[in-house]
């Protein structure tokens, strides 16, 4: 076991790593000028002044120094400092951070239950329509952009009926429109590989065994069946979290709401690369956090799964875990 | 689709997964399938609506769609205008058409890239195995550990904000990893065959080998993701879009168009929704077409 850990956990510094690297060899590498970004829009600014912002930021140094000694802030917890503002980018991140954790945290709970309510019952009910019907929705879920979702539930709930504040955090009631806008897309992916994965376990014998010991469907579906049916669905765990993360920054573009979002969009268009870099970092992190979580929690559930025959690289997760 | 034209010994052709239909037959019972299946028609109607709004969008909505008409100003939609008009009395129905040629091409380059990129990685990652696999496949980890948005906007960070082309490069790096991973195990797979094996041993080149045996047999599951990927390209270049980094106004593009709208959502609610709408149902009808072709073409295996 503290083998497999790790090995788990080396990998993910070796992919936490590896996306430092690569977001800076993308953002630093490509031609663009911080130093005229953080001296501003201005043109006031001599070009010897530009030269001496250049060679305070360490610009003028070679890529290689300047990604050694980035890299090595970045192992101390120092990613850089925001062109904008100036502000260190862990803190401007970090103040970011609650509201979007807030509105995510919201999301993927809600995600969780509907499509594991969704699932259940379609697997639960006898009629045959009720059964199509449901499933018909995660394709639905999918396809709809989170944008539009968003503009919807804002146009119905409150501007016509008035239900819920329109924008502004506004506590908790502020909270119901983006927590379910979020909730869509991962509510609409669990629901679809629960419900397949919960076809399969039916048919099963332990059901049949079940079912003979006199245990009445309720209890056949929701102890047995969910219970091993929950793996597939556990594996989307990595993915759902990467689409939190995206989606949090939609929603708060789309009910102008602060937060993480916020700040990486205001940074992409400001081109503040210290502070998009943070961001990607971040996603990075979160990402292999999660999929270390998942890989624990997995001998958790079943106890069969012999650690030794796991196959490497469970990192990769298919981007379209969404495909029957 | 060049997987038809490969020279294989007779009863080694592999079953090709989301082919096209050859025969004249195979078409009849395709056409006959079509019209038992009224979603999938109305999915295909759809798709083929939308390619000839970017191909040929005065077919569908004559004139300038950025005529400016004031005294028309945010009319609700009527016969005249479907979509209604925006603040300054622009026909929302022909800037919608008309911004389907910025939105789909940057779309299909994003698949285009996905697909390509992520092909020739996969092939040599699954042919050359060993430590080329062992690069390559980490890459790919570290690609598909960011999430896909996030990488895209870093790229636009740096391509340049106001272009679909910047976007459409940008969404298309960030489908790489997903394109080569299934195309890997597809090769891993299909170098296991007697085919592969016997060209092997008949002294072919391993380019030879690689280009005309494993290659266009490898493609299949990949041509099944085109239209899958094609529907999340057209997701996250409108989503660029609405968050400013697509086209930029007046110039219509879907994403920018529900953006713009956003600001009358209580006055003029068309402005956005419909827009948003017709983003929907595209990937909605892609997402349709492309289950059609995975469930026709696998079938048992």
């Amino acid at each position: 076991m503290a083998r497999f850990l790790g090995g788990r956990v080396l990998q993910g510094l070796f992919v936490l790593w590896a996306a430092y690297t690569l977001s800076f060899a993308v953002l630093y590498a490509l031609p663009s000028d911080p130093a005229a970004i953080a001296a501003g829009a201005n043109n006031s600014v001599t070009p010897e002044q530009l030269a001496l912002l250049r060679h305070e930021m360490g610009l003028d140094r070679p890529l290689m120094e300047q990604y050694l000694t980035k890299l090595g802030g970045a192992l101390h917890g120092d990613l850089g400092r925001s062109l904008q503002s100036g502000e260190p980018v862990t803190s401007l991140i970090g103040r970011a951070l609650p509201p979007t954790l807030a509105v995510a945290g919201a999301g993927l709970v809600l995600g969780v239950l509907l499509g594991t309510g969704l699932a259940v019952l379609a697997t639960v009910t006898g009629s045959r329509r009720l059964r199509r019907a449901l499933l018909s929705l995660p394709p639905l879920g999918v396809a709809i952009p989170a944008f539009v979702i968003g503009l919807l539930l804002l146009q119905w709930l409150s501007f016509t009926w008035n239900v819920f504040p329109a924008i502004g955090e506004g506590g908790l009631r502020g909270l119901v429109l983006p927590a379910v806008t979020i909730a869509v897309q991962p509510a609409a992916l669990i629901g679809q590989v629960l419900a397949k994965s919960m076809g399969d376990e039916l048919g099963k014998d332990y059901v049949a065994v079940a079912r003979a010991k006199g245990a009445g469907p309720l209890r056949v579906n929701v102890r047995h069946v969910l219970r091993n049916a929950a793996l597939p669905a556990l594996t989307l765990a990595g993915l759902l979290v990467g689409g939190l993360l995206t989606g949090a920054i939609v929603v708060e573009a789309v009910f102008s709401r602060n937060g993480l979002g916020q700040v990486t969009q205001g940074a992409v268009a400001a081109e503040d690369l210290p502070v998009v870099q943070g961001v990607v970092v971040l996603g990075a992190l979160v990402f292999v956090t999660v999929n270390l979580a998942v890989d624990l929690l997995y001998q958790v559930l079943d106890p069969r799964l012999a650690v030794a025959r796991r196959p490497a690289g469970r990192f990769a997760l298919s981007g379209l875990a969404g495909r029957g | 689709m060049s997987v038809t034209d490969v020279a294989l010994p007779a009863g080694e052709r592999f079953p090709e997964p989301g082919s096209a239909p050859r025969t004249a037959g195979g078409l009849l019972r395709s056409l006959a399938h079509l019209l038992r299946d009224p979603g999938l028609a109305l999915a295909l109607l759809w798709v083929g609506l939308v390619v000839v709004a970017a191909v040929a969008p005065a077919l569908l909505a004559p004139g300038d769609p950025l005529a400016v008409d004031t005294a028309a100003h945010l009319h609700a939609p009527s016969p005249g205008h479907p979509f209604g008009t925006d603040r300054l009395g622009r026909d929302l129905f022909a800037e919608t058409v008309h911004g389907t040629g910025r939105t789909l091409p940057a779309a299909a380059l994003a698949t285009a890239i996905g697909l390509g990129a992520g092909t020739v990685l996969g092939l040599l990652a699954g042919f050359l195995r060993g430590a080329a696999d062992l690069v390559i496949m980490r890459l790919v980890d570290v690609l598909l550990a960011i999430p896909g948005l996030l990488l895209a906007l870093m790229l636009v960070a740096v391509l340049g904000k106001g272009d679909t082309v910047d976007v459409g490069i940008a969404i298309g790096v960030a489908a790489v990893a997903s394109t080569a991973r299934v195309m890997r195990a597809e090769v891993l797979r299909v170098s296991e065959s007697g085919f592969v094996e016997a060209a092997r041993t008949g002294g072919a080149r391993w380019t030879r080998v690689v280009l005309r045996h494993v290659l266009p047999n490898s493609m299949g599951p990949v041509w099944v993701l085109t239209l899958l990927l094609f529907g999340e390209a057209i997701l996250g270049v409108t989503t660029l879009g609405f968050l400013g980094f697509g086209a930029q106004p007046p110039t219509p593009e879907w994403g920018s168009l529900v953006s713009s709208g956003r600001d009358f959502l209580g006055s003029a609610w068309w402005l956005s929704i419909l827009p948003g709408t017709v983003v929907a149902l595209t990937v909605l009808a892609a997402n349709r077409v492309s289950r059609a072709f995975d469930g026709e073409g696998t079938g048992p295996r």
